[in-house]
């Protein structure tokens, strides 16, 4: 009982930053149609850009936030300079120029920072807290609780604010958003700073306990990705769930299997869901009307 | 108030407007009806700002357009009921006319959504419901409403009795008369032509991308091609 409970424990910790690297997918897509395989490289980039600037004697809070910052500032130029010129592309193409611009900046990160694995202090102190028999990380609980935050944040603002409806109303029917006068370009630079900005926070919540490097991003995104098509690509709520689950799942195997078959589950995950439930626990099949 | 000289558009390298030419006077209700493919929707779309034109000028209030965003064009006051009515299916019908006076976000909305209930009063029973549950011709209502909310000057309806109950196209129409006798200029796209007609000052005839025809509307309903083409007379 107290193995089971250390899985969960773990396996929510991990879930909750697959949930909000899912979340950034998510949002990106429902504005764009773009799945965005420099997601990873977001939360990589939270992570780093805190280490490096927590070392240069800057207050913890303050390079966090700037780290948060400038990640906004890399989601934003992405769209600009990589994505908008070739608006009107093949959904394919872009999701290339995404990679493409997912290997350029594990490369700069590797020039600017390093290649080596970096941390940060805990939160709220490294003293497991004894629970049921099994110990939890303080840093686990930031991690939850800063990811509740972030999906309570996010969902009142699609629900109560006019803006949040604009990026529905984008989703939902583009040529109608324009034709209200809606600028589209300006709803889809704000997703990738939304979605730059959650991936930054997960990056900087996850680097205590996981650690950093220049390249953590590749196997996040696809993680994230997974939780996403888990959920049902498109799903916020979706999203969050998927990733809760394949945390779990993940641990689970980890603990009761092989630690060595901990990532083969998201990828066995992906191909499951697109043979027997394509459109996710919680997306809707795509029904085109004639 | 809309003056259009010389437009052409293609697909890709297919061109289907070939050059036209209209104008648009203040207060004037102005008719384009023709068939399937001639061009409407298109010439339409490219006054919006959503589909590029390969040359010629279209001039709002004497000043050159063709170059701007479309959600400049909308601030200029130009809106557009699309074809199909375009809703954002899951959102309210309160927020599908919030979001119609997106440019004006800030601006107090209460006196222009009370004129808007007033015009379609079964939209208000309707208020919280998603656009996407209405009926056909409550859609409508409700595009043209979210269409108001950006206080246009100059409107563009594009089919709006399109897949409408008889009663419902006959209520359609005299909105359409009420908001030019409330000063609106108003640019109606119809294949129902005979109702197009018996409504709007002037009419053009568009046939594959060109002008075929134009003149008043009893003129053009007197016209022989368009009784035959058209009418079914």
């Amino acid at each position: 009982m107290a193995e089971l409970l250390q899985f969960v424990s773990s396996g929510l910790t991990v879930g909750a930053i697959y949930a909000l690297v899912g979340l950034g997918f998510t949002l990106i897509y429902k504005a764009s149609d773009i799945i965005n395989f420099a997601q990873g490289e977001f939360v990589m980039l939270g992570g780093m850009m805190t280490v490096f600037v927590a070392m240069a004697d800057v207050p913890l809070p303050v390079a966090a936030l700037i780290a948060a910052i400038v990640t906004a500032g890399v989601g934003l130029a992405l769209h600009r300079f990589a994505i908008e010129p070739a608006r009107g592309a093949s959904p394919v193409v872009l999701i290339m120029i995404t990679i493409g611009a997912s290997i350029f900046l594990r490369g700069i990160a590797q020039i600017v920072f390093d290649k080596r694995f970096h941390s940060l202090p805990p939160l709220f102190g490294s003293d497991p807290i004894q629970f049921g028999g099994a110990a939890i990380l303080p840093q686990s609980l930031a991690v939850l609780g800063g990811a509740a935050f972030i999906v309570i944040l996010l969902w009142l603002f699609i629900e109560r604010t006019l803006l949040g409806k604009a990026v529905i109303a984008t989703s939902a029917n583009r040529l109608a958003a324009r034709l209200i006068g809606i600028d589209t370009r300006q709803i889809v630079d704000f997703s990738f700073v939304v979605s730059a900005v959650i991936g930054a926070i997960a990056g900087i919540l996850i680097t205590p306990i996981a650690l950093t490097s220049y390249d953590v991003g590749t196997l996040l995104a696809l993680k994230g990705f997974a939780a996403a098509m888990l959920g049902g690509i498109g799903s916020a709520p979706g999203a969050v769930v998927g990733g809760l689950l394949l945390g779990m799942i993940e641990a689970m195997t980890a603990g009761y299997l092989s630690s060595n078959y901990k990532d083969a589950v998201a990828f066995l995950i992906i191909l499951i869901v697109l043979i027997a439930i394509p459109q996710g626990l919680f997306g809707r099949a795509k029904i085109e009307r004639v | 108030m809309l003056s259009i000289e010389n437009v052409t558009s293609a697909y890709g390298r297919i061109e289907v407007l070939h050059g036209v030419t209209l104008h648009v006077e203040v207060g004037e209700i102005v008719t384009l009806i023709g068939a399937n493919g001639a061009g409407k929707t298109t010439l339409l779309h490219a006054i919006s700002g959503v589909q590029p034109i390969t040359g010629g000028t279209i001039k709002f209030a004497g000043m050159p357009i063709e170059k701007r965003p479309a959600h400049a064009r909308v601030a200029f006051g130009i809106s557009q009921v699309p074809e199909g009515r375009q809703l954002f299916a899951p959102l309210s019908v309160k927020d599908n006319l919030r979001l119609g006076a997106w440019l004006r976000r800030g601006a107090d909305l209460k006196s222009d959504i009370a004129r808007i209930c007033a015009l379609f009063p079964m939209l208000e029973s309707m208020w919280e419901k998603p656009a996407g549950a209405l009926s056909g011709g409550q859609q409508q209502m409700l595009a043209i409403g979210r269409a108001l909310m950006a206080k246009p000057r100059l409107l563009l309806l594009d089919e709006p009795s399109m897949g409408l109950a008889p009663n419902m196209v006959d209520h359609v129409l005299s909105v359409i008369r009420a908001l030019k006798d409330d000063g609106l200029t108003i640019l109606l796209v119809e294949q129902n032509a005979p109702a197009a007609l018996a409504i709007a000052d002037r009419a053009y005839v568009l046939e594959t991308g060109r002008v075929a025809l134009s003149g008043t509307a009893a003129d053009i309903k007197a016209d022989r091609r368009v009784r035959e083409a058209y009418l079914g007379l």
